[in-house]
């Protein structure tokens, strides 16, 4: 090999270095002070591993503190977002990708200004329509509004799946007798999986994050979800770093679980959908 | 030929009808989630805005015409919030679709454990905003983060503090958390329109005697253009709207310096629970993005018809 | 088994009309080629039958039963497609036994359906793999087996072949024909390629601009094509065509056609054009005389030997003029050839392109 090639291949590879250490070096630190015992954290400072590691923080958080309801009730919310989501989003992806009418621009044109305006600005009449339905404080009122947040953008992204599914392969099944539902069902949908999970996925993630519109409908311990419980506990506790952050690491692994089962078919949906122009 | 007059015939009324209402019954329950959770609540939004609406104060809720929008005439905490807006969105936008390419460019290039680097380089982006936002905190948190005592080292500081409660520097740590958080979407979104141009193309270029660089104006380029258009410019609204790192890092302090549009409008319904103010920020938030969504649609109109 | 006729069947798409009226009448066991060029209308008009599209107007009766109305799944045909359209989470006896299990047929009935056809298509040994795992070829074999596990009213085929090699295809071709010979079910195979519909067809049905040109035996077409659009389509190479004016008999000499340089080709009297018209002249290459006393004399540009025959390009009147002959001397023609056309290979067209006589 050339030595010009040889430094390029060198270069290539220290840059992708570069970003690997800077996305991941947030993430290490979290789980160097989770595991970091009390009396360390301040003797060793900036030390890159501690001499000795303890789990009492993870411990504490799980034992002594509220974290295991916030836990559950942020798998329910974002479990059962997700899934609303990807039925409602499967059948109306569909009718995108494989019908043509009438209404079809003002629907994709209602779902780009969904995406554009701010959610923010919602705030205030959700609160308003939600609470006399005692939706407020509620984890199922959560899942109602996440799961309105959600469905544009998963819309779409079904559609660019659905769109990758030649339609003669439902053609084919209605000449073999099935109706455009049963081909629906036993042919596209199997074909669609890894849509399904992409899907699935990124719905689950962006209702773990959410935050702003579960710190005004939630108030108390009881319904309030991770991102919620992990603000009030750190503005109660704001000195306890160690337990703060197992906290943080315990929040962190669902949503990074998820992840990495999807992340090879979020580029494949995107590449399907950039193909399609 | 012989033309007979076209007699249309139709089909029975039932199928006709089922056949017309097909795709509307798969659209039905999506639409009618959509209606009810965000155009209801933005209509309502809408009229809150020339309204007294205090949660705590049951006498409020009459019609006040433009009176929100003559206080916001005169409030300097808005000014000052729609400055920080365009700071926090400019600079977010260009780190991150800056890094976002080249790392996009770098990962189009096959090499051994790809798969693997693109993985961990997008992992970011799967971490929740709240907890990114409390990551990065504790990071310039010159008690257990490393971040301070870096930069005394590297002379940039001569004595380690928390650069969030520096008004001047404030604005930088929500800024980075957002840049780490967000490369990954540019990333991805680049990546996967890199590789739907045809590799035939580029060897085709090189044939023709083009350098690395020449193939990357003339290719590349033109064909991520598109992509690029259209995701800067939802990010960039998205971004404006985004106040979850700025309202855990930073809650708008130290002395309003990080406030945003967006996070401003979250204070004054959720600390202050005057939902008829905020409201009428949200409705100016609104004609501002829009006014900017139809600049640069009208901008690429232009440039399309002279190209 | 079943009958199909088409009445009057139009298809517009929005304002643009692509089918204009279409009338056809297939008989029992009957193995119909649709041929044309791309665009024309071919797989729209096997689509209707199928049930894929809606009839704009007129109808379609499937063993006289009126179906526009009908769901695909309800008209009892099954279909091979250009892509296969293989089911790719099934395995091929899953792909083949699909619409058998869909009318809730018995297990062993299935059984011995998609045994019965894996044994005829050699596909035994591939039941168990998924269509990943399959050639082209043996694909194409999983998309025939598929329809006719199920004995339909009406095979439909629309280009089945085209994704194949040259060699494949031939092979297919002939196991197709073989299987029609066997099930002498009615099929309608829509094609863009007339050696297939030579060789297929009981029928062709040959449509351009989504207008049937003419209807009939592979050999009619061939010898007495209805206009010069089925005359230049079918045959390859393509027949010659040369423009003139009719010279009606008379004071001793036959009829003849007047070419562009004044030499009167003779051509046998046909009625129903009169003196002077304009005409065009056909003849196929297969058809055209080298002599050294022929009465036309052109240039050759090209000798294209083929293994088989060789194919002489030529300048007649500065207009291409191709010959196809086996003779080997033809190879080393000189830079012109003279040539001669037999009366009984000549045909003639009217202005408007019809067939005269
Ligand atoms: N869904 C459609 N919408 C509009 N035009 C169509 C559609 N499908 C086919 N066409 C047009 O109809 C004509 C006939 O198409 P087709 O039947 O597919 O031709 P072919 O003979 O090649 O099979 C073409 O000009 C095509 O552009
Ligand atoms: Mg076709």
């Amino acid at each position: 090999m050339r030595p010009g090639k040889l430094l390029l291949i060198g270069a290539h590879r220290g840059a992708i270095l570069v970003y690997v250490v800077f996305a991941l070096f947030p993430l290490f630190w979290l789980l160097k002070v989770s595991v970091t015992p009390n009396d360390l954290l301040y003797s060793e400072g900036v030390r890159m591993w501690p001499s000795r590691t303890t789990f009492e923080h993870f411990n504490f958080v799980i034992a002594h503190s509220a974290f295991p309801t916030f836990f559950k009730n942020s798998l329910i919310v974002s479990g059962a977002t997700a899934v609303v989501v990807t039925i409602l989003a499967s059948l109306s992806g569909y009718a995108l990708s494989r019908f043509s009418f009438r209404a079809k621009y003002w629907i994709v044109a209602l779902m780009l200004i969904t995406q554009m305006f701010p959610l923010v600005m919602l705030v205030a009449p959700i609160f308003k329509m939600l609470s006399p339905l005692g939706l407020t404080n509620s984890l199922t009122g959560l899942v109602i509004v996440y799961s309105a947040f959600n469905v544009p953008f998963a819309t779409f992204l079904m559609q660019s799946f659905f769109d990758g599914i030649p339609k003669d392969l439902e053609e084919a099944a209605m000449i073999d007798g099935a109706t455009q539902f049963v081909a629906f069902r036993q042919i596209i949908l199997p074909l669609t999986l890894p849509g399904i999970a992409a899907t699935l996925g990124f719905v689950f993630t962006a209702a773990w994050s959410e935050l702003l519109f579960a710190l005004m409908l939630i108030s108390g311990n009881d319904a309030a979800t991770f991102p919620v419980g992990l603000l009030t506990f750190v503005s109660k506790f704001s000195v306890d770093f160690g337990q703060m952050m197992a906290a943080g690491v315990l929040a962190l692994i669902p949503a990074c679980l998820f992840f990495l089962l999807i992340q090879r078919y979020l580029v494949q949906g995107l590449t399907a959908g950039a193909v399609k122009g | 030929m012989m033309h007979q007059p076209i007699q249309k015939h139709r089909p029975p009324l039932r199928k006709r009808l089922a056949d017309a209402s097909e795709p509307y019954l798969y659209s039905a329950p999506a639409l009618i989630l959509i209606a009810a959770v965000m155009l209801v609540p933005l209509v309502v939004g809408i009229s809150y805005a020339f309204r007294d609406i205090q949660l705590l104060n049951p006498f409020s809720g009459g019609f006040v015409g433009l009176d929100h929008f003559r206080a916001l005439g005169q409030d300097q905490a808005f000014f000052g919030a729609l400055r920080n807006t365009l700071w926090w969105t400019g600079a977010s936008v260009f780190f991150q679709f800056t890094f976002g390419l080249i790392l996009a460019l770098l990962l189009d290039k096959p090499f051994y454990g790809r798969g693997l680097v693109q993985a961990l380089v997008f992992l970011p982006w799967a971490v929740p905003s709240f907890l990114a936002g409390l990551n990065w905190a504790w990071l310039f948190n010159p008690v257990i983060g490393p971040l301070p005592h870096w930069f005394v080292a590297l002379g940039l500081m001569d004595e380690p503090h928390n650069i969030l409660s520096d008004p001047h520097l404030a604005m930088w740590g929500p800024i980075v958390a957002n840049v780490w958080w967000g490369i990954p979407f540019f990333a991805i979104t680049l990546l996967a329109a890199l590789q739907a141009i045809p590799r035939d193309l580029y060897e085709a270029a090189s044939i023709d005697g083009a350098g690395p660089v020449q193939r990357f104006l003339s290719i590349t380029l033109p064909f991520l253009a598109p992509t690029i258009a259209i995701t800067v410019l939802l990010r960039t609204v998205w971004i404006s709207n985004f106040a979850d790192l700025i309202v855990v890092m930073t809650n708008g302090g130290p002395a309003d310096r990080t406030q945003i549009v967006a996070s401003y409008i979250f204070t004054q319904a959720f600390r202050r629970l005057d939902f008829g103010y905020a409201s009428a920020i949200a409705l100016v938030l609104l004609a501002l993005l829009l006014v900017y969504s139809m600049l640069i649609v009208l901008l690429r109109q232009t440039m399309l018809n002279k190209g | 088994m079943a009958s199909i006729d088409i009445e009057s069947v139009r298809k517009s798409y929005g304002p643009f009309p692509v089918l204009h009226g279409v009338d056809l009448t297939i008989r029992d066991g009957e193995f119909i080629v649709l041929v044309g060029p791309s665009g024309c209308g071919k797989s729209t008009l096997l689509r209707m039958i199928a049930g894929l599209e809606e009839v704009t107007s007129g109808d379609i009766r499937i063993s006289g039963n009126r179906v526009n109305d009908l769901a695909p799944k309800d008209r009892d045909i099954a279909m091979v497609f250009q892509s296969y359209a293989l089911y790719p989470h099934m395995s091929v006896a899953d792909n083949m036994s699909y619409s058998l299990r869909l009318r809730k047929t018995a297990k062993e009935k299935i059984a011995s359906a998609v045994g019965g056809a894996a044994a005829k298509l050699g596909l035994e040994p591939l039941l168990e793999r998924r269509p990943k795992a399959l050639s082209g070829g043996q694909r194409q074999r999983v998309a025939m087996g598929r329809a006719i596990v199920r004995k339909p009213k009406a095979f439909l085929f629309d280009e089945p072949l085209s994704n194949l090699d040259a060699r494949l295809r031939e092979q297919m071709r002939a196991e197709i024909k073989k299987l029609h010979a066997d099930l002498k079910a009615t099929s309608i195979y829509v094609t863009h390629d007339q050696i297939e519909a030579m060789t297929l067809a009981d029928r062709i049905v040959a449509m351009h601009g989504g207008v049937v040109q003419q209807v009939g035996s592979p050999l009619e077409l061939y010898d007495t094509p209805a206009n010069l659009f089925v005359a230049g389509f079918i045959g390859s190479p393509g027949m010659n065509f040369l423009e003139g004016r009719y010279v009606v008999p008379g004071e001793g000499k036959g009829a003849g056609i007047r070419l562009s340089d004044g030499t009167v080709v003779p051509v046998a009297s046909r009625t129903g054009i009169g003196p002077d018209a304009t005409v065009t002249l056909g003849i196929r290459p297969e058809h055209v005389v080298i002599s050294d006393t022929g009465m036309l004399e052109a240039s050759v540009d090209l000798v294209e030997p083929t293994g088989f025959g060789i194919i002489l390009h030529l300048s007649l009147h500065g207009l291409p003029f191709k010959i196809f002959t086996l003779d080997r001397e033809a190879l080393s023609a000189g830079p012109t050839v003279r040539v001669d056309f037999p009366q009984k290979y000549l045909h003639v067209f009217d202005d408007k392109g019809d067939r005269v006589g």
